[in-house]
């Protein structure tokens, strides 16, 4: 098992004919993913690596069953595109641009409240299924099937986080970039809860940075509902306030956002937290070992 | 981005904002006209700096008499100024805003921005006006009120009636109720329509004749929709912004200077904060962040070593990518072109993993560059802190 994603997703690329989208769906076809449908305007009929483009998202939805888009339309037409999937009753929608306006992040967001319509992103790497799907521009090759379910703010840090886990032998079932803006469709709680109730998922990694405060509400949520373990790392310590660090939704404002703060938040809620990077394997290890018990 | 708050009040202006009659000023002669034109009974003259707390630092100078003004002016312009948001270096000031002095009868404090958890606009106000937010927050969180507004319908009474009654606006000047849930209106307008990620207002004064007037202002733009907006953009003052940051920019690299000696070079601004963070956890600072981004050539890595290399406080440099989509052989094949570019005379330290890593570091160990190749994390970082000598202070914060 796994959680949103798995062998039998039908993949749509909303803009598969940039630079971006024909590379990135070419990846993930690669992979295994079924992506039978992709997205640009003005250029239905056309194909790329044998997949077919279409008009609209309408009308791939009405001719191949696609349930799940993958975006990399620019920044001031991701959030058209965003609402165009949904619209046409795609069920996951995983935006990857990076850039897009706050302001129509948050039109986007308020648009999608209460629609059963789930999105991931924007400004994330996607999400993999180990070994089944890769919707996303991970490097599909670190992932192998196994116990630990990852959610992350950022993109190389995860894929570094899922190499320590491929290296000893752990392995992932889903990893999800959840995004680096501040305007995110998903967050922590929705998806630690889906990891609680997945059979295969042993333990949770939480990778997290500076920023908002959406660790510390994972943490509430973890105390009361997550029996599995949680490992987290918390990107940014040495960050100084004010600064956006690269990320949009990386900024310490108001002296609120604070990796440490972040940390000591999880800590109390029982959370793993790892200091130092390069030990997050290690520290997932150790949570699963029979001896440690829970 | 930010701005003056001169510019910050030419906006308020436009979206129908009250603020002050004022003009920027750059030279004690134009203080001097202005001051003459202006003709007002108090003058307020402001140093123009990125950062607040300039009344607390002495950058707001009043006074009643005209003749003082161009002295006052003189006596600014020129002169860097240390505020507790400036850090010890402080800020030159390059510029003023002359403006007319208001009598203060209240004193309040407004702000308007994107609340993360709720994606949901949010203006926070308080009766605690001219005091810093995140205090009054911190010792009297009562005192604090947000208001959420709905994206789907904007700005309605409700939202300035909640506001409005919460402050206890009634009690304070019956008056100022009407003319206030317009200001609010009206700033959420300009919140909206020029894609800000914060507007402040703080103080919002009634004044002793019952006026609602602006009386510092600070505006932050959205940098993702910029390009939405040449106006805004034309407001950018790149004396307030650190040079290598500017030119950073310029190469699309996303760079922060910090104050320690190991320059870090990384693709993907989590692991570039990561990296930050384990070269101070073995024992020394990060110099700077910088995200060479998922595209990193020849070109970005070169343009990354120039600037890693112009401060003065670099000791060394450390390297870390993962390679993904992008190729570790290619980073390598880039970091060998720049060293040729760029005389490069400190320890550097390559970690390479993910994709093609294997590859990447054979072509650097056969280049014949000085160079330290690593695989694993943790072991580069301790690397090039062994290679640019440890901060003693930090290895016993580290350690416990
Ligand atoms: N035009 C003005 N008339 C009267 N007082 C003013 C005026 N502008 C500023 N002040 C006073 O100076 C204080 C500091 O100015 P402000 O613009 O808030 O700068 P900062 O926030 O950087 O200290 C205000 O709280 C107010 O009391
Ligand atoms: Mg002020």
């Amino acid at each position: 098992m796994s959680i949103l994603v798995n062998k039998n997703t039908r993949v749509v690329v909303q803009g598969i004919t940039g630079k971006e989208g024909s590379f990135h769906a070419t990846q993930c076809k690669a992979y295994g993913t079924q992506v039978v449908a992709g997205v640009t305007p003005g250029k239905a009929g056309q194909e790329v690596e044998g997949i077919p483009v279409f008009n609209t998202v309408r009308d791939a939805v009405r001719k191949t069953q696609c349930d799940t888009s993958l975006i990399f339309v620019p920044p001031p037409f991701a959030a058209d595109a965003i609402l165009e999937a949904a619209e046409a009753g795609i069920r996951l929608v995983i935006c990857i641009t990076e850039g897009i306006p706050v302001n129509d992040m948050v039109k986007v967001k308020r648009a999608l409240r209460g629609r059963d319509v789930r999105l991931i992103g924007p400004n994330c790497p996607g999400i993999i299924t180990a070994d089944e799907c890769k919707i996303g521009i991970m490097p599909g090759f670190i992932h192998k099937k196994g116990r630990v379910g990852v959610i992350s703010r950022s993109g190389t840090l995860t894929y570094e986080a899922v190499n320590q886990l491929t290296m000893l032998g752990l392995g992932e079932t889903t990893c999800i970039g959840i995004g680096g803006d501040p305007i995110i469709g998903t967050g922590y709680i929705d998806l630690l809860a889906l990891f609680e109730k997945d059979p295969e998922t042993e333990a949770v990694v939480m990778i997290g940075e500076i920023g908002g405060d959406a660790e510390d509400r994972a943490a509430a949520f973890i105390k009361q509902n997550i029996r599995k373990p949680v490992i987290s790392f918390i990107a940014g310590i040495t960050a100084p306030p004010g600064r956006r660090m690269g990320h949009a939704g990386a900024i310490i404002t108001g002296g609120k956002g604070t990796a440490a703060e972040k940390m000591a938040v999880l800590e109390a809620a029982g959370v793993r937290v790892v200091r130092n990077p390069a030990e997050i394997g290690m520290a997932v290890q150790e949570a699963l070992s029979p001896r440690c018990g829970v | 981005m930010n701005i003056h708050e001169f510019q910050a009040k030419q906006l308020f202006a436009q979206f129908g904002v009250p603020v002050p009659n004022g003009k920027e000023i750059k030279t004690p002669l134009a203080a001097e006209k202005w001051a003459e034109k202006l003709n007002a009974p108090v003058y307020v003259v402001k140093a123009q700096i990125h950062a607040g707390g300039r009344g607390k630092a002495g950058g707001v100078k009043i006074t009643k008499n005209r003749a003082e003004v161009p002295g006052l002016a003189k006596e600014l312009l020129g002169q860097t100024l240390v505020t507790h948001q400036t850090g010890p270096k402080g800020r030159k000031v390059r510029r003023l805003l002359i403006e007319e002095g208001a009598g203060i009868a209240k004193e309040l404090y407004l702000s308007l921005l994107v609340d993360r958890d709720s994606g949901w606009p949010v203006f926070i106000a308080s009766t605690e006006g001219g005091m810093e937010i995140e205090e009054v927050a911190a010792h009297t969180p009562e005192k604090v009120l947000k208001e959420l507004i709905d994206p789907a319908v904007g700005f309605q009474g409700y939202n300035g009636r909640n506001l409005a009654f919460g402050l206890g606006l009634p009690g304070l000047e019956p008056t100022i109720m009407g003319p206030f849930i317009t200001m609010l209106g009206n700033l959420y307008r300009l919140f909206m329509e020029k894609n800000a990620s914060m507007v402040e207002i703080n103080p919002l004064v009634i004044t002793t004749d019952k006026k609602l007037i602006a009386l510092d202002g600070k505006v932050s733009f959205d940098d993702s929709a910029l390009f939405k907006h040449v106006d805004v953009q034309a407001m950018r003052d790149l004396h307030e912004e650190e040079p290598l940051e500017v030119e950073a920019t310029s190469n699309n690299l996303n760079y922060v200077k910090l104050d320690g000696n190991i320059g870090c070079m990384v693709n993907g601004a989590g692991l570039a904060m990561a990296t930050m963070d384990v070269i101070k956890l073995a024992g020394s600072e990060p110099a700077n962040f910088l995200d060479v981004g998922g595209g990193a050539t020849k070109e970005t890595v070169a343009a990354g070593f120039r600037i890693l290399l112009k401060d003065r406080n670099v000791k060394g440099i450390f390297i870390n990518i993962f390679g993904g989509i992008v190729r570790c052989e290619r980073i390598a094949h880039g970091v060998i072109e720049a060293a040729k570019e760029v005389q490069i005379k400190l320890p550097v330290v390559v970690r390479l993993q993910g994709t093609n890593a294997e590859e990447g570091r054979k072509l650097l160990l056969e280049s014949g560059l000085k160079v330290d190749v690593a695989t694993d994390l943790w072991e580069a970082a301790q690397k090039i802190v062994a290679m640019t000598g440890k901060k003693r202070k930090k290895v016993e914060a580290a350690a416990s």
